[in-house]
């Protein structure tokens, strides 16, 4: 079982760069084929101030840290036993290429069902961009399979 | 792009769905890549078997975007307010996955007109993999 005393952990604060190369991958990765998600001239047309951010990327902004898992090794949580049970997001002002965004995460929640069998980890984040905005933000819920 | 009319939109009413290509190796490749999602268990095989499963399976936040993209097809991204999903059921290489939505609500809230849409994504065998809600603003 993962010791409940981390629950209300705040993790190290994570910054990172919104390159409009990733964001056109993650468009090419997720047969994307608006051009306001590919072509800078027609997020700019569409009101945007650079290539936007897809309504998911916040979640993969978190993944750009040099080791994303070593939360799961620390919990003593087994990698190939972990599913992504939930995904929660919230808006605020829109994330666009060059873009420097801090998130800051927190281990909102511990829990179990089934005696155990399987455990629950609930990871909130905010996110605030260069400029002291709020980004928006996501809750995570990972289920670790214990049987 | 036009905003869809809040006045003119019922419960009931339904978004453009949409099916995506067949999940093959390469879509979980670059998704990994794209995503930033390294997790080995999606990639590769050897991996996935010494968990327990028969195959690497998609990572789950690859249908999500592509619900993503359901939404920003009908709405601008800026509407978008709330968006959640429950990852129900793996989707497996071959899956071809469609996205649906449809409006099940209309409120006001802080000054904004809102939408609750409940998005399902499911298999070609109507097997649902994602479920859940957005919330857009509609002026």
């Amino acid at each position: 079982m993962i010791d409940r005393s981390h629950i209300g952990r705040e993790l190290a604060p994570l910054t990172v760069d919104v390159e409009k190369g990733q964001l056109q991958f993650f468009a090419k990765a997720t047969g994307q084929t608006d051009p306001r998600y590919l072509d800078e001239a027609a997020a700019r047309g569409a009101g945007y101030a650079a290539l936007p951010a897809p309504p998911t990327f916040l979640f993969s902004l978190d993944l750009m840290q040099p080791d994303p898992f070593a939360l799961y090794r620390e919990l003593g949580v087994d990698l190939n036993r972990i599913l992504h049970g939930e995904q929660r997001f919230r808006y605020g002002t829109p994330i666009c290429a060059g873009d420097r965004i801090t998130l800051k995460t927190r281990i909102a929640d511990l829990y179990d069902k089934k005696n155990g069998a399987m455990e629950f980890i609930v990871l909130e984040t905010d996110a605030v961009n260069q400029r002291g905005e709020d980004a928006g933000g996501m809750t995570r819920v990972v289920v670790v399979r214990n049987n | 792009m036009n905003t869809p009319d809040f006045d003119s939109l019922s419960a009931g009413d339904t978004l453009p769905a949409f099916t995506s290509a067949p999940v093959s190796r390469t879509t979980l490749a670059l998704f990994a890549g794209a995503s930033g999602d390294h997790n080995p268990i999606h990639i590769d095989i050897d991996v996935a078997k010494a968990a327990g499963m028969p195959d690497v399976f998609a990572q789950g936040m690859l249908s999500m975007a592509y619900l993503g993209r359901l939404l920003t097809d009908w709405a601008p991204q800026s509407r978008l307010r709330e968006f959640n999903t429950r990852f129900s059921a793996i989707t497996w290489l071959r899956d071809e996955v469609t996205c649906s939505g449809k409006v099940i609500e209309k409120f006001e809230r802080n000054g904004e007109r809102l939408v609750r849409l409940d998005l399902l994504a499911a298999n070609g065998a109507g097997e649902v993999k994602l479920a859940g809600q957005a919330l857009i603003a509609l002026g």
